[in-house]
């Protein structure tokens, strides 16, 4: 039973790297080269899925753009000098991890700021119903003697 | 009742700004193009049925023209293609084909079927040209100004009144730069 289990795993770990590797095939000629064009091209967002990066996605658009972090990593180009050619063409709804700006800082902030907001809430809820039952002992004694 | 203020305000404040949220942001169907206002890129491609012919943007500068991304396997061009024939004929602005991902067989029956309103159509075979204006989806259409900067950009299919409200109107101050 459980050998078959861990066979089963086994082929759906391969059957999951294999689909992995089918939608980009591209080999570059160092693994340095290799190693910054798969991280900057799950990077950046397939921007007719919306929820895929181009690394992952079937599209003709996504593919064009990986030729396009292809050709500019065998130009020598930087990492920034590439994410820069894609916000210029695309925005930073382009990228995943878009750059903290005066405009998007409160992205950052707004959860921050509503977290300690419940805890404050919390905190003074919990305080007032300790109050409560500390000084309301009647109630407990009133119990004790009717028993 | 007093306690029932805080979290009635924070309901209020919270509602009003995801009203505002969502009456005033941009349909995520039609993103900004991030080339508003900026030099629109340049290109040298190939032009549809004249194989020997290429047409480099440069020619277009010193006018108004308009770039319409098209394909024949984008449904909704076949949609907007009739308004655009309409578009074409009062002969307002130029408006350049380009031909994304395509056969060319396949758009020159398109266009001997449907009608031509191009004034020119560029072939972009490998889509290079339009990841250089990033164009996420056929069909999209610019506007671009007699300096060659990038006015505009309509997303989905073009309609009669698209045309007059975000093209035409821009026409008056799009002339010399």
């Amino acid at each position: 039973m459980r050998t078959r289990v861990l066979a089963g795993f086994v082929v759906l770990a391969l059957s999951l790297g294999m689909s992995a590797r089918a939608i980009d095939t591209t080999v570059l000629p160092t693994d340095e080269l290799q190693q910054r064009y798969e991280a900057l091209t799950h990077g950046f967002r397939c921007m007719q899925c919306q929820n895929n990066n181009i690394a992952d996605s079937p599209v003709g658009l996504a593919s064009d753009l990986r030729r396009d972090v292809k050709e500019q990593l065998l130009a020598g180009k930087t990492d920034d000098e590439i994410r820069a050619s894609m916000v210029r063409r695309y925005g930073n709804v382009i990228l995943f991890n878009p750059p903290v700006s005066p405009g998007t800082v409160w992205v950052w902030i707004v959860p921050g700021l509503a977290l300690l907001g419940g805890l404050y809430i919390a905190v003074r809820i919990v305080r007032r119903r300790a109050a409560l039952v500390a000084s309301d002992d009647s109630v407990v004694e009133s119990e004790d003697s009717q028993r | 009742m007093n306690r029932f203020l805080i979290p009635a305000g924070v309901f209020v404040a919270l509602a009003g700004i995801l009203y505002v949220g969502v009456v005033h942001s941009p349909n995520k169907s039609t993103m900004q193009s991030a080339l508003l206002g900026k030099a629109a890129p340049k290109f040298s491609l190939p032009v549809l049925g004249e194989p020997s012919r290429t047409l480099n943007s440069t020619e277009l500068a010193g006018r108004p023209w308009v770039l319409n991304v098209w394909a024949t396997w984008c449904g909704a061009c076949r949609e907007e293609h009739a308004a655009l024939v309409d578009i074409a004929r009062a002969q307002q602005v130029p408006i350049v084909g380009l031909d994304w991902r395509d056969e060319d067989d396949a758009a020159q029956q398109w266009l001997a079927e449907l009608g031509n309103p191009y004034a020119v159509v560029a072939v972009d075979r490998e889509g290079r040209t339009a990841i250089n204006f990033g164009v996420y989806g056929a069909p999209e259409t610019f506007f671009i100004d007699a300096g060659g900067h990038v006015q505009y950009r309509h997303v989905g299919a073009m309609t009669p009144e698209v045309w007059q409200r975000e093209f035409v109107a821009r026409l008056p101050r799009a002339g010399l730069p």
